[in-house]
């Protein structure tokens, strides 16, 4: 502040507020060197970085960077930082990552990474499923719940015409080859597998066309066979429906759930680590075998 | 108006060459400065032993690991409550003393005041006092100028590294900091830090001084608000010192020196400010009562053989009862008044909770989340399984093992994802995220319900120290 001998040198702004005036100090000079070196600084900034707008886009600036270079190079950085771990998860015995807890962990955050990418779509961001996509958080499995069974069905997918490797079977649409009476008999013989018929009876009647038409992929007693995809009618739960008319549908028209193979070798998106990853993250949802 | 009556609409700061001055309050000063300073520089370098886990740092906030140390006190992010309430204190400390004795912090303890404060003794050491500065700005440039300003500028460059320096030894183990700094191993944040608080104590200290008071902080506009007429602040007595006159010589043979006051306008209170202002204007806003021109009044009264105190600490009330001749107001009747015992009494409130916080927060911390999506899932023998996210914290400095239960009406069986059995093994001061599954068989009364109200119990096996969440566990709701 200059030294003020006397106060009343200073003019005032000539408004007077209830008898309060308001003295017109000069404002200090380097307030005005800030206010020119944020002009300097902010046409420099035009210069270097991405500002100007044209009639494409805007002036990229001379050094080229931009957010999405960022984003590119920060990404870049954290795969070169992850190459050995991810090289070690994609070539080391399935089985023994689980006895390394660090790439575990490593397996386990990637694979939910993936996971979010690539599967929620069908099997939801809580892996809980929907109707025709299983529910990955349950101790059922279609196609096996081994580490290696997920990881099969990962990697080539499901009746898909992809992979030559993919898991394959298909239930016949029995519309075709019973009589509809015939099946509503076998459905009910189904629902009594696991509960309670709708008609006793025709449950009864049922069990006669279960053991000629179902066994085969189902078994006789209706647990299923993992090697066939077939699902085991006696538990809980139920991909599509074990209510009386789901099953009715499924038993008249059949099913044919689709996956796609994931490994990039046979046509899939994602490489060996990520497949692992997201077999690892699978199997330990709490219904890994 | 013509254009030359226009005044100019920006002004170049005035440089302004306090006085060297001796006193009390000056002596007061050097003892603040010496003890503020001390603890800014030499805190990072206190060693306090955590064990192997931990760093033996006394004082060092983590950003890495999300941990703050204070000697024995070790602050988790969950906790931050406490640095809060630390806030709140200051913020209520600054109303009690701004109420109080005015811009008290402005004068002695303010960073801006303690830095600028130590730029200024710098100077004088190389240059010379007022008058030899003056000279000095003034002259032309010449060798012995040009080595002067060298020095000075070199060492005020020393004290801001040495600023900024220390400031980064609070964020990392200090020892092991400073080698990667002078072999270039530091992380490229640190050197930026230096950087930057080093050119701000070097434009501050020496450049900005007054300037930073008077037109960057709010601070003294917010204190100008808590002042009222108990609040002691520096004034000039002027109904004791005016007419102010030099020549009482003069005077004296012209048998009048009666009409005289006390002040002999020796401008010793405007010599030594360090905002180069004259006190005797009475209050302004530049004014960071630092008390120096009390000090230099008080030596040139002394000389005269007048009593001290012609420039001292007085509130209004004093002012008016002096006018008046009203008997003198005792300080710490100014001092103790409703308002700033109020002052008090939440600043300590607030101290007292913390400290009772502090000592009952349990060593063992869990939080328990239960796992939405989906709320439930159906097991193939139609058992109904919740899933729960439990963060247990081991806050100790060697490994533990904490038991997992469930406490529920209804029986609900307990498993941990990935472990055998119920006991989780936590390292050493760290935290982990596990996944528990409680599970209800078919039929039973949580499996078909809506929602059962329970409880997940987590003892710490060693301490025995056990801790129970509420939580609700989701049924198919039929």
């Amino acid at each position: 502040m200059s030294k003020k001998t006397d106060a009343n040198e200073v003019p005032t702004t000539g408004h007077s507020w209830d008898g309060i005036e308001e003295y017109d100090n000069p404002m200090p000079r380097w307030w005005l060197i800030v206010f020119y070196l944020c002009i300097i600084w902010g046409l420099g900034y035009t210069v270097f970085y991405p500002a100007w707008p044209m009639v494409n886009s805007a002036t990229s600036g001379i050094l080229g960077w931009s957010t999405r270079g960022q984003v590119a190079d920060e990404i870049d950085a954290q795969l070169t930082a992850n190459a050995a771990v991810t090289e070690k998860l994609a070539t080391v015995e399935l089985a023994s990552i689980a006895e390394n807890p660090e790439l575990n962990q490593f397996a386990v955050n990637s694979g939910a990474a993936v996971f979010r990418t690539w599967c929620s779509q069908c099997h939801g961001s809580g892996a809980a499923g929907a109707v025709g996509f299983p529910n990955l958080l349950d101790d059922s499995w279609l196609w096996g719940g081994s580490l290696e069974e997920i990881h099969y069905t990962i990697t080539n997918g499901i009746r898909n015409e992809v992979s030559e490797d993919a898991h394959y079977s298909e239930m016949p649409a029995f519309g075709d080859i019973l009589e509809e009476s015939e099946i509503v008999q076998v459905v009910n013989y189904v629902m009594s597998l696991s509960g309670d018929p709708q008609d006793a009876e025709a449950a009864a009647a049922g069990a006669t066309i279960f053991e000629e038409q179902c066994t085969a992929c189902h078994a006789e007693d209706g647990t299923g066979d993992k090697y066939q995809g077939a699902p085991n009618l006696t538990d809980a739960i139920w991909l599509y429906g074990g209510d009386y008319d789901t099953l009715l549908e499924t038993v008249t028209y059949s099913r044919f759930g689709v996956m796609p193979p994931w490994k990039d070798e046979v046509g899939g998106r994602l490489s060996e680590a990520q497949v692992r990853a997201v077999a690892v993250y699978v199997h330990q949802l709490g219904g890994g075998q | 108006m013509s254009a030359s009556d226009q005044p100019s609409l920006y002004t170049a700061r005035e440089p302004i060459f306090p006085k060297k001055v001796s006193g009390r309050f000056r002596n007061l000063k050097w003892v603040i400065l010496i003890v503020t300073l001390g603890v800014y520089y030499i805190t990072p370098w206190i060693r306090w032993d955590r064990g192997p886990a931990l760093p033996d740092q006394a004082v060092l906030v983590d950003m890495a690991n999300r941990r703050f140390f204070f000697f024995w006190i070790e602050i988790w992010p969950h906790e931050f409550y406490f640095v809060a309430g630390l806030l709140i204190m200051a913020g209520l400390g600054l109303f009690l003393f701004t109420s109080a004795l005015g811009r008290v912090w402005c004068g002695y303890t303010c960073p801006q005041t303690v830095w600028t404060d130590l730029f200024i003794l710098v100077e004088r050491w190389i240059e010379g006092d007022r008058n030899a500065r003056i000279r000095l700005l003034r002259q032309d440039w010449d060798m012995r100028k040009a080595r002067l300003r060298a020095t000075k500028w070199a060492a005020w460059l020393a004290i801001a590294v040495a600023t900024g320096g220390a400031w980064v030894f609070y964020f990392a183990d200090a020892p092991t900091l400073l080698v990667d700094l002078f072999t270039g191993q530091a992380a490229s944040v640190a050197y930026m830090t230096i950087a930057v608080l080093t050119a701000t104590t070097f434009i501050f200290g020496g450049m900005m001084r007054e300037q930073v008071c008077v037109y960057m902080c709010p601070w003294p506009r917010i204190q100008a608000a808590m002042m009222d007429e108990d609040t002691i602040t520096v004034a000039y007595r002027d109904w004791r010192g005016e007419p102010r006159g030099k020549h009482r010589k003069a005077h004296k043979d012209a048998g009048d020196v009666e009409s005289l006051g006390d002040c002999i306008d020796c401008n010793a209170c405007v010599n030594v400010c360090p905002m180069g202002i004259d006190i005797r204007d009475g209050q302004q806003l530049e004014c960071i009562t630092c008390a120096l021109c009390i000090d230099a009044c008080d030596e040139m009264m002394a000389k005269i053989g007048k009593p001290r105190g012609l420039i001292d600490y007085i509130a209004l009330t004093d002012e008016q009862n002096e006018r008046q001749g009203n008997p003198k107001v005792p300080v710490w009747k100014h001092i103790f008044r409703l308002r700033t015992m109020m002052y008090t009494f939440l600043w300590a409130a607030i101290g007292v909770g913390l400290v009772v916080a502090l000592f009952i927060r349990p060593d063992l911390s869990v939080t328990v989340a239960p796992v939405r999506n989906p709320v439930y899932v159906t097991m193939s023998d139609g058992t109904i399984r919740n899933t729960y996210d439990v963060r247990l914290r081991n806050k100790h400095g060697e490994d533990r093992y904490f038991a997992l239960s469930v406490a529920s009406e209804h029986p609900v069986a307990l498993s941990n994802e990935g472990v055998d059995g119920a006991e989780v093994l936590v390292p050493a001061d760290s935290t982990k995220l596990q996944r528990v599954y409680l599970m209800a068989a078919p039929g039973s009364q949580p499996a078909n319900s809506e929602a059962t109200d329970l409880y997940i119990w987590v003892e710490d096996i060693e301490s025995g120290e056990k801790v129970a969440k509420e939580t609700v566990f989701n049924g198919k709701g039929q």
